[in-house]
């Protein structure tokens, strides 16, 4: 590793400054499961900024009116092991919990992986499909921007230099509503996805009928993607409406565009597409109907 | 040249202070520098779990942690789990049940099943794969790892 200093700054001002004194030459630290990793081979920064002593940062909270807010260096086991995850957003608990090992879950992070932005990461689909909005510092203030514009290729971002990620704000989830997320590896764990996929819908009252849905899929692109034409061709169609489901499996499998790796070959990824969609849209109505 | 920083931490229960370089590792800090050797290197990149210790009671692996931020923390190491009045029983188990052929895996492997055997007393055999799927062992198959870590878990619940 070569050298390089180290700050720790307590505000969100205090980073921003460090930011734009740093000649954009930063390596910005939450869990530094993906940072550490990446410096042993060779990547070189000036200035390792650890954001772990700003509070924003790793706030971990949840409120009826605004919702649940992560802090963007809040690890994985902080996020599944918070009561109110286990019980409203269960579908970040199937994200966070399936990252790495035990060992990565307690460092890691879903503000690392969304800065990462590996096409392949675990944690987006979901976080898409729940409504989220991604927090973002810079010099001019705050802004934000929703998690399915956030990323713009691999290992590209939104993030201009000088900005970092503060905290991604989950809405409160509606009546009636669920949410699931899945991936295919071919193993049990510690494996990167071949594909992934979330769902999120809004039941009726009677829970028969989809009044909203958002399918996102993952490691199928350059980026993770909202399917658009995936939750509209399930909203206003019954539960049980399989045409309705196969439209919106359909229409993962046409936004999908892969590329052959040695985790798997395009046509291999266009129809997991397919069926992880099925099984997120199928996993998202059951959650539903139990809330 | 970037200087070095001093840190207050604690390590299997005593206070600790270093110095260290920002590009040090918490791994290369505890090997290199306070001669706690027992913390193995593997890979080094996250993978294979021989570096494991426990930070606030978590397990992590020591080689993705920067010795920078081991500030205000408390740290066990392999070091630090068996107690004045002889090994722990995950120690005893492994010794037992022949969980260990080489051993540059086993710390790794004691630190992670401690992690997991302090939260949860009674964990399943596929609970124990699971958590313990972040530790590569080259010589044993894992089976004799599992059946040490579940005596280990019966007798610390008697």
């Amino acid at each position: 590793m070569n050298a390089f200093d180290y700050e720790a700054p307590q505000s969100v001002d205090e980073a921003i400054s460090l930011l734009s004194a740093g000649n954009g030459n930063v390596g910005i630290l939450a869990g530094g499961t993906d940072l550490i990793a990446q410096l042993k081979e060779g990547r070189k920064i000036d200035l390792m900024l650890d954001l772990k002593q700003i509070p924003e940062a790793t706030a971990l909270s949840f409120d009826e009116d605004s919702g649940l807010s992560i802090g963007a260096a809040t690890s994985c086991s902080k996020i599944y092991g918070y009561d109110v995850v286990q019980s409203r957003y269960p579908a970040l608990v199937d994200c966070t919990s399936l990252i790495g090992s035990i060992q990565i879950q307690n460092r890691g992070t879903v503000g690392g992986n969304f800065c990462n932005a590996s096409p392949a990461a675990d944690t987006p689909p979901a976080v898409i499909v729940l409504g989220s909005t991604c927090r973002i510092a810079g010099p001019n203030g705050m802004r934000e921007v929703a998690a399915e514009d956030f990323f713009t290729g691999p290992g590209q971002s939104v993030l201009q230099s000088g900005e970092f990620l503060v905290s991604i704000q989950v809405p409160t989830p509606a009546a009636n509503s669920g949410a699931f997320f899945l991936r295919f590896i071919p193993r049990n764990e510690m494996d990167i996805a071949v594909a992934n996929a979330a769902a999120s819908v809004v039941l009726d009252s009677e829970k028969t009928t989809i009044q909203e849905a958002r399918v996102a899929i993952g490691a199928v692109a350059p980026t993770p993607l909202l399917v658009a034409d995936a939750g509209a061709a399930l909203v206003g169609k019954a539960v049980d409406d399989e045409d309705a489901i196969e439209a919106a499996c359909a229409a993962s499998r046409a936004a999908a565009r892969p590329i052959s790796d040695m985790r798997g070959t395009i046509e291999q990824r266009i129809h997991l597409s397919g069926v992880l969609t099925r099984r997120a849209i199928q996993g998202a109505i059951q959650r539903a109907k139990e809330s | 040249m970037p200087g070095k920083v001093h840190v207050t931490t604690t390590i299997n229960g005593e206070s600790v202070e270093f110095l260290c370089e920002p590009r040090q590792t918490i791994l290369e800090v505890l090997r290199d520098q306070l001669d706690l050797t027992g913390t193995k290197e593997g890979c080094s990149n996250g993978n294979c779990g021989a570096c494991s210790i426990l930070v606030d009671g978590e397990v992590i692996d020591s080689c993705l942690m920067m010795g920078v931020e081991a500030e205000g923390q408390e740290i066990i190491t392999i070091e630090g789990v068996a107690s004045a009045d002889g090994l722990h029983p995950l120690q005893q188990k492994f010794l037992e049940h022949a969980a260990l052929q080489c051993g540059i895996c086993t710390p790794g492997f004691i630190v992670a099943a401690k992690a997991l055997l302090d939260q949860e007393s009674d964990p399943s055999e596929e609970r124990i794969r699971l958590y313990l799927a972040g530790n590569l062992c080259r010589c044993t198959g894992y089976d004799k790892i599992v059946r040490a870590v579940q005596d280990a878990a019966s007798e610390m619940a008697e």
